[in-house]
């Protein structure tokens, strides 16, 4: 498994794998099968994958710890760049396509729309994200600050799925099981942030500790 | 590689194995529930047989009308086909045209009851011979702000309503949906209340643009598109153009419809097309028109405020909504 993990060509795999419903939806659009509603159909296909890889990056450090698989890390800041790259998407979409830069309509909706209000803000908090995602970026800031700035990713996934749930009409399932998600993973972080400080070791005898983005 | 060990813990320090086993369990049972979740959601579809349902049917005989809608390009059938609201099969745009494959519309009963001279069952085959049937265009917009171009098939309500013979006291009328849990599992989840129900002011239903619809692009309706008769209102959002309808009845005071029973400050009981008038978490200024790139400024009253404008003279269309 390990050896699976560390390998560079997973890393590939993955990065591929992740493009797979961009390129489904590139496909659908050739075929000219995108529904009587293309634009709605792009808008809710990217904005699915958006919180999918939002909580599918919020798994990461759960799931190593659970399944003992600390090398998962290596994925993390990617899977975290492609939310940010459907979420580009989703947005472009909405802002290109269905109000075609209509930079009136755009201010007017933000501003008046609880919805796209949180939509726009959660986009918008991903965006430092995406920019200090390199190596050199957490070095300057040091882990702890870096850490700090990256917990912005449980607002915008808690964003995303509000900014779901107020856009549908009657039948909420879909948000709501986005929503268990989210909560499933931001429980987990709490409950083991609890763990961890009701065992504290022995005051005296605490060496520094040591913080890296690892152990968010 | 990030070193693990931590020299200050102690044995004491370490989880206890039942717990750390049990949260690990429950995570992971959990994570499994959801997968298995989602995918029994398919399976239902996977599995399925050929379609045992009703199909739509020639109709032969059409008459043209006046009160049809000219200058607009009719939408392709296989859109009004494909993206339907009908929650009972489903809340995907594209849901009700899958799952209302078995739908069953024959035998068909509508009932006209209430406060009227001459209440009385209608089988289906009477309701289609009662007036000539017309074909009429109609523009159709969804409070979802997207739009469609229809050749409905059918005759203005007020036919039936005249033979019902209102008396003084009905000042509503009020419709109610087929719902069958068996035939449409999904309504349990569709978050409304059903059966559908819908009303209009009786001056409304007896307007002669209100239309007792049992087809369109020349056949019997499709399943997903109401079948086997329903209601058309081409100045109100789609949403008052109840569907498959059983019950027509005529009432004294506003009666209860689905949309303003689920969310009254969303949708009211007029629900009249209203480009001023912002649904509260969306615009009605404009409309996607099914097969354009580039959004429409909608019309009051979607165009029809000649025939019915003057049914609101003095009311306050932003208090009634």
């Amino acid at each position: 498994m390990n050896a699976i993990l560390t390998s560079k060509w997973t890393k590939a795999v993955v990065f591929a794998l992740c493009l797979v419903p961009l390129g489904l939806l590139i496909w659908r659009a050739i075929q000219g099968d995108l529904t009587a509603n293309p634009i709605n159909f792009i808008e809710h296909r990217t904005g699915d994958w958006t919180l999918r890889f939002l909580v599918i990056t919020l798994a990461v450090s759960p799931l190593r710890k659970i399944l003992r698989l600390p090398q998962l890390i290596r994925f993390r800041r990617m899977l975290g760049l492609y939310a940010f790259f459907y979420g580009c998407l989703h947005f472009s979409s909405w802002f290109g396509l269905d109000l075609f830069f209509d930079l009136h309509d755009i201010g007017k909706e933000i501003a008046k729309r609880p919805f796209i209000t949180v939509g726009f803000a959660a986009f918008v908090l991903m965006i430092p994200l995406a920019f200090t995602s390199t190596a050199a970026s957490i070095r300057r800031l040091g882990g702890k600050r870096w850490a700090m700035l990256h917990r912005l990713i449980y607002v915008s996934a808690i964003g995303g799925v509000i900014h779901y749930y107020w856009l549908v009409k009657s039948d909420k399932h879909k948000p709501l099981e986005y929503g268990f998600l989210v909560v499933l993973l931001l429980a987990w972080r709490i409950g083991s942030w609890l763990i961890h400080r009701s065992r504290p070791a022995p005051a005296a005898a605490t060496p520094p500790r040591r913080t890296t983005p690892e152990s968010v | 590689m990030l070193v693990q060990k931590k020299p200050d813990l102690t044995y004491a320090d370490v989880t206890p194995k039942a717990l750390y086993m049990g949260r690990r369990n429950f995570l992971l049972g959990l994570l499994a529930t959801t997968a298995v979740v989602a995918g029994w959601k398919k399976l239902p579809r996977m599995f399925a047989g050929p379609a045992k349902g009703s199909v739509p049917v020639p109709l032969t005989g059409l008459v043209s009308s006046k009160y049809t809608t000219t200058g607009e390009k009719v939408t392709p059938e296989n859109d009004v086909t494909t993206y339907n609201n009908y929650y009972e099969f489903g809340t995907d745009k594209g849901d009700p045209s899958q799952n209302a494959k078995n739908f069953v519309t024959s035998p068909w009963t509508v009932s006209v009851e209430g406060e009227c001279a001459k209440p009385r069952k209608y089988s289906m085959d009477e309701i289609m011979h009662l007036a000539p049937l017309e074909e009429r265009i109609y523009r159709h917009r969804c409070v979802e702000a997207w739009s469609i171009v229809v050749p409905w098939i059918g005759y203005s309500l007020s036919t039936i309503i005249n033979l019902a013979q209102p008396t003084s006291k009905a000042k509503y009328v009020a419709f109610e949906s087929y719902y069958d849990p068996r035939q449409m599992p999904l309504g349990s989840q569709a978050g409304i209340q059903l059966p559908y129900v819908e009303g209009l002011r009786l001056d409304e239903a007896m307007n002669p643009l209100t239309l007792l619809c049992v087809g369109m692009y020349g056949e019997t309706l499709p399943n997903q598109d109401g079948a086997p008769v329903r209601m058309v209102i081409p100045w109100k959002y789609g949403f008052k153009s109840i569907k498959s309808i059983v019950k027509i009845r005529f009432v004294k005071g506003e009666p209860p419809t689905t949309w303003n029973l689920y969310a009254p400050n969303e949708y009211g009981f007029y629900s009249n097309v209203n480009p001023h008038v912002d649904h509260p978490r969306w615009s009605q200024a404009k409309e996607r028109r099914l097969g354009e790139f580039f959004r429409r400024d909608t019309l009051m009253f979607n165009g029809y405020g000649d025939y019915v404008a003057s049914m609101y003279a003095g009311m306050d269309l932003r208090k009634n909504y």
